[in-house]
C-alpha cells in the first residue's frame, strides 16, 4: 500500500516537472510577447525593461534560475501588473475559485448521490425515471447555455439574484448550481451502477435474511462498495470543475483564477500564466493521488495491480 | 439490459430448412432498432446533418449577409429563427456554423481514433516492457490538465480551425488507446489468433486482420461519445472568445453571441442552446444505445 503511495507521487511529480518545463518552452516559443505593442517603444527602454525581468538572458540560464525560485516557493513577478508578484494575484483569486468549486462540488455530491442511491433502490419506478432525465439534461445540455439561461429566468426575470457579481451570499447560488448540475449527472449514473451491483450480491441477501434494516443495508453493506466508481471518477469530476469555472466565472463575472489565466494569456503575461498552471497542476495531480489513495483503500483489490 | 434475442428460433420438426444464421452486426442492429431513445436519437442526428449540409441553399440569406435595418427581428415566416444584431439571418448562420461544430466534432473523432487505436493496439499487442513504456506515458499525459494547454495554444498560434482538430482530437486520443489496449490484450489470447499465428502470418497482418477487426465494438461506441466530447470542448473554447472567428460561426459562438443579447432577444440564445443541447444528447444516447447493442459490457450500467 505504502509502495503504491510512493509510485503514484512520484508519477505525479515527473508530470508535475514536464508541465513546467513544457510550459516554459512554449511561452518562449510563441510569437508576441509581454511588452510587445501597438506603440514603438524605444529600443532602449525595451532592453531595459527585459533586463529588469531577467528576459536578456540565455534561455536556459532562466529556466534554471525560475525552476530555483520555483523551489522558494515564488513565482516571480507579474509581466503586466507592475509592482505585483504572481503569488500576491494568485493568493488574491484562488479562494474565490476554491469557494466556487467547494460549492459546486457540495451541490453535485448532494444531487447526484441522492438522485443515484433513490434511483437504484426504486429501480424502473418514475424515481428512476426522473433522476435520469436530470442526468440527460445534465449531459447534455452545456454550463455555458444553463447558466445564462438561468440567468435569464432567476436572475432577470424573477430578480431573486443578481446577475453577476460575487459581493453577497446570493451571488453563490446560480453559479454553484449551474456548474455542480453538470457534475451530478455523471455521479447520480455512477452511484446507481454501483448500488445495482452490489445490490445483487448474496451478501446483502444474506443481510437481509438476518433482519437488517433497509437503512442499515444501505448505508452500512451497499454504500461501501455501490460508491467505489464514483470515488474514482471523483478526481476527473474536481478537474472538470476547476475548469468548468473558466465559463461560469466568464458568465457571472466572478473574480477567479479560471478568468484571470484567460486574461493573462491574452496578455502573455508569462510568469503569471506558469504560476496558474502550476496551480492548477499541482491541485489537480493532489486530487487524483487522492482519489487514487481512496480507492486503493476502499478496494484492496485495486493497490494490487 | 436488452432482452435476449434468442439465437436458435424454433425450428419445428416438419420443416428441416435450416435457419440461416445471423451475422453479430444483424443482432446488433436488430437489438439498436429496439431501443427507442436510439433509434430516436438517430433520427435527430441525420436530420441536423441534412439540414446544415443542404440548409444553406434552400436559404435565400447569406450567412454573412447584413442587413442592419433588419436587426434583432423576432421569429417569423421570414426569419424562421429571427435575425440578430446585424440583422444576419440566425437560421442560416445556425446551418453553417452547424457544419462547423459537426465538422470539428467528427474530424478530431478521427485524429484521436487514428492515433489511439494505432497506439493502443501496438501497446497491447506487444505487451511487455514496451506495452508498460507506453502506457505510462499515457498515464502521465492523462493526469496533464489539457484544457488549459489547448487554451494556451488557441490563444498564442491564432485561432486557427486546423489547429483546434489536431489539438482536441491529440487530447482525446489516449481514453481510446487504453481502451484498444485492454481489448487486444484479451482478443490476443484467443485460439483463431494463436491458428493465425501457426499459419506462419506476420505479426502486422495478425494484429490489423485479424484482432483490429474483432474489437471494432468498443471502438465504435466509444468514437460516438467521444464526438459529443469534442463538440462540448470546440464550443467552450468559442464561447471564451478562442474557437472559430468572425464572421465564421460555430454553434458555440452563436450561443455565446446569443448569451450577450438574451435580455431582451432571448430567442438569439434559445435556439443555438437547444439546438446544440439536442444534438448533445442525441449523439450521447445513440452512443449508449450502440453500447448495448454490441454489448460491450454486458449490463446497462
Amino acid at each position: 500500500m505504502l509502495r503504491f503511495i510512493w509510485l503514484r507521487a512520484l508519477q505525479s511529480l515527473l508530470a508535475l516537472y514536464i508541465i513546467i518545463t513544457a510550459t516554459f518552452f512554449l511561452l518562449r516559443f510563441v510569437p508576441g510577447g509581454p511588452f510587445t505593442s501597438e506603440r514603438a517603444v524605444p529600443r532602449e527602454i525595451l532592453r531595459n525593461i527585459e533586463a529588469h525581468y531577467g528576459l536578456n538572458q540565455p534561455l536556459h540560464r532562466q529556466y534554471f534560475s525560475y525552476l530555483g525560485s520555483l523551489l522558494r516557493g515564488d513565482f516571480g513577478p507579474s509581466f503586466k501588473y507592475s509592482n505585483r508578484t504572481v503569488n500576491e494575484i494568485l493568493a488574491e483569486k484562488l479562494p474565490v475559485s476554491i469557494e466556487l468549486g467547494l460549492w459546486s462540488l457540495a451541490v453535485a455530491l448532494s444531487l447526484g448521490l441522492t438522485l443515484g442511491i433513490v434511483a437504484a433502490l426504486r429501480r424502473n419506478t418514475w424515481a428512476d425515471y426522473l433522476a435520469s432525465s436530470i442526468g440527460a439534461i445534465g449531459l447534455s445540455v452545456p454550463s455555458f447555455v444553463i447558466g445564462p439561461l438561468c440567468v435569464l429566468a432567476f436572475a432577470i426575470h424573477a430578480g431573486w439574484f443578481n446577475a453577476s457579481g460575487w459581493y453577497f451570499p446570493g451571488d453563490r447560488v446560480l453559479p454553484s448550481l449551474v456548474l455542480g448540475l453538470a457534475y451530478a449527472a455523471p455521479i447520480s449514473r455512477l452511484t446507481r451502477g454501483g448500488m445495482l451491483e452490489i445490490l445483487n450480491q448474496d451478501y446483502i441477501r444474506t443481510a437481509r435474511a438476518k433482519g437488517a434494516s433497509e437503512f442499515r443495508v444501505v448505508f452500512r453493506h451497499t454504500l461501501r462498495g455501490g460508491l467505489l466508481p464514483v470515488v474514482s471518477y471523483l478526481g476527473p469530476a474536481v478537474a472538470g470543475i476547476l475548469t468548468g469555472s473558466f465559463v461560469i466565472e466568464t458568465i457571472f463575472q466572478i473574480p477567479g483564477l479560471g478568468r484571470e489565466f484567460v486574461t493573462s494569456a491574452f496578455d502573455r503575461d508569462y510568469t503569471l500564466v506558469l504560476g496558474t498552471v502550476i496551480l492548477y497542476a499541482t491541485v489537480l495531480m493532489a486530487l487524483n493521488l487522492a482519489a487514487d489513495i481512496m480507492q486503493a483503500w476502499m478496494n484492496p483489490k485495486v493497490g494490487l495491480e | 439490459m436488452t432482452p435476449a434475442i434468442p439465437h436458435s428460433p424454433f425450428v419445428s420438426p416438419a420443416d428441416d430448412v435450416p435457419e440461416p444464421g445471423r451475422s453479430p452486426w444483424r443482432d446488433a442492429w436488430l437489438r439498436l432498432r429496439r431501443n427507442r431513445l436510439a433509434v430516436f436519437s438517430g433520427g435527430v442526428l441525420i436530420l441536423v446533418a441534412l439540414a446544415c449540409v443542404i440548409g444553406p441553399w434552400l436559404n435565400p440569406y447569406g450567412y454573412e449577409e447584413q442587413t442592419l435595418g433588419n436587426a434583432y427581428q423576432v421569429p417569423d415566416w421570414r426569419h424562421w429563427m429571427g435575425t440578430d444584431q446585424l440583422g444576419r439571418d440566425l437560421l442560416v448562420r445556425m446551418f453553417y456554423g452547424g457544419r462547423i461544430s459537426l465538422a470539428v466534432g467528427l474530424s478530431a473523432t478521427v485524429v484521436a481514433l487514428a492515433i489511439g487505436v494505432v497506439y493502443g493496439a501496438v501497446a497491447g499487442f506487444a505487451g511487455g516492457v514496451l506495452d508498460a513504456a507506453m502506457m505510462r506515458i499515457v498515464d502521465i499525459l492523462y493526469a496533464l490538465p489539457f484544457t488549459l494547454f489547448v487554451i494556451l495554444l488557441m490563444v498564442f498560434f491564432g485561432r486557427n480551425i486546423v489547429l483546434l482538430f489536431v489539438a482536441i482530437g491529440a487530447v482525446e486520443w489516449l481514453t481510446m488507446a487504453r481502451i484498444v489496449r485492454g481489448q487486444v490484450m484479451s482478443v490476443k489470447r484467443l485460439e483463431y489468433v494463436e491458428a493465425a499465428r501457426s499459419l506462419g502470418f506476420s505479426r502486422r497482418r495478425i494484429l490489423f486482420r485479424h484482432i483490429l477487426p474483432n474489437i471494432l465494438g468498443p471502438v465504435i461506441v466509444y468514437a460516438t461519445l467521444t464526438v459529443p466530447s469534442v463538440m462540448l470542448v470546440e464550443a467552450f473554447l468559442s464561447f471564451l472568445g478562442l474557437g472559430v472567428q468572425p464572421p465564421m460561426s460555430s454553434w458555440g459562438v452563436l450561443i455565446k453571441d446569443g448569451a450577450a443579447a438574451m435580455e431582451e432577444y432571448p430567442w438569439l440564445l434559445i435556439f443555438p442552446g437547444a439546438v446544440f443541447s439536442l444534438t448533445l444528447f442525441s449523439l450521447n444516447f445513440l452512443g449508449d444505445g450502440l453500447r448495448d447493442a454490441l454489448d460491450v459490457r454486458s449490463s446497462k450500467d
